[in-house]
């Protein structure tokens, strides 16, 4: 992956996947120049079983195939940097996955363009789950949901061209003066 | 700024739109993109996005836009399925947010597919 923001839409897919019906994204940058990239999902959640062997590529839930690369290339990328991945799951609960990157690295990726990857996931999932997202640096702090915009386009899909454009523009002025710095 | 009025207004927009739509029963044309770990790496992000762009663009109300997993050719992604209703399955690859436009306008809008950019070209090869 060339950004973090990539990682997002990959990782995404796992929550939407465990039948979520929220999903919550966080995205915290601390003083000391640590990003957490959160999700955190009211879906099936794993097994303690499971979760002991989640981080191996040739662990998947997909029965087309052995293996299964979103957690392992995350990983990758987070402890290259010095960071880590922490993940807390409890079945019939939810999980949480949390990405740690030292953005100071050389090896840390570009944050990229996460208005871009929020408009493509809400694309590919626009009935359910709501997504919500909290970008937190310091320099400032935005919250978007779309449970707050789905009552304004009540019987227009979120899917509408129309619709994720607005999305995808109103959350670039947003993210922009509070990431601004290492999004490329 | 972008603001809730403006929402408001694009969906009053669609929703005629979606009414235009109805009556005249068109069939809805399907493009489907491969968005698992292969297809994001690979560059699948921009693609779609450069598809919702055009139909928005050119006010193309019968297509939808979906996602798909993993088919297992990923040396092939960013991978692109365009069903026109009534015809056979079109699958494109190695697609680039610069093809885009001319998958629209030949394949969606015209009905011919764009030969050199499908899957049967490129395993020629």
């Amino acid at each position: 992956m060339k950004e973090i923001a990539l990682h997002l839409l990959d990782i995404v897919q796992n929550s939407v996947r465990a039948g979520a019906s929220h999903v919550d994204i966080r995205f915290l940058l601390g003083a000391d120049g640590v990003l957490e990239m959160g999700v955190k999902d009211d879906g099936c959640g794993m097994s303690a079983e499971l979760l002991d062997r989640v981080r191996s590529p040739f662990t998947t839930t997909r029965t087309t195939r052995k293996v299964g690369l979103g957690i392992p290339l995350l990983m990758q990328n987070a402890m290259q940097t010095g960071g880590r991945v922490d993940i807390q799951s409890k079945e019939g609960e939810g999980t949480d996955i949390a990405a740690f990157f030292v953005t100071g690295s050389i090896d840390c990726l570009p944050l990229g363009d996460l208005a871009s990857t929020m408009a493509s996931i809400i694309m590919g999932s626009p009935d359910k789950p709501e997504f919500a997202l909290r970008c937190v640096s310091p320099a400032g702090e935005m919250s978007f949901s779309t449970e707050t915009i789905r009552p304004v386009l009540e019987g227009v899909s979120l899917a509408e061209p129309g619709v994720v454009q607005w999305i995808k523009e109103s959350l670039e002025e947003e993210i922009e003066p509070i990431f601004g710095g290492i999004m490329k | 700024m972008k603001t809730l009025a403006e929402l408001e207004a694009i969906r009053k927009a669609t929703l005629s739109r979606i009414n235009l739509r109805t009556d005249e029963k068109s069939e809805t044309t399907r493009v489907v993109i491969g968005m698992a770990t292969c297809g994001i790496a690979a560059g699948a992000r921009p693609v779609m996005l450069s598809f919702m762009d055009e139909i928005e663009k050119r006010h193309l109300s019968h297509v939808q836009i979906s996602q798909t997993g993993c088919i297992g050719m990923c040396r092939l992604e960013p991978m692109v399925d365009v069903i026109l209703p009534g015809k056979e399955k079109v699958t494109y690859v190695h697609v680039k947010p610069e093809m885009v436009p001319r998958i629209v306008a030949e394949h969606i809008v015209n009905g011919r597919p764009v030969e050199e950019y499908t899957i049967g070209a490129a395993e020629k090869n």
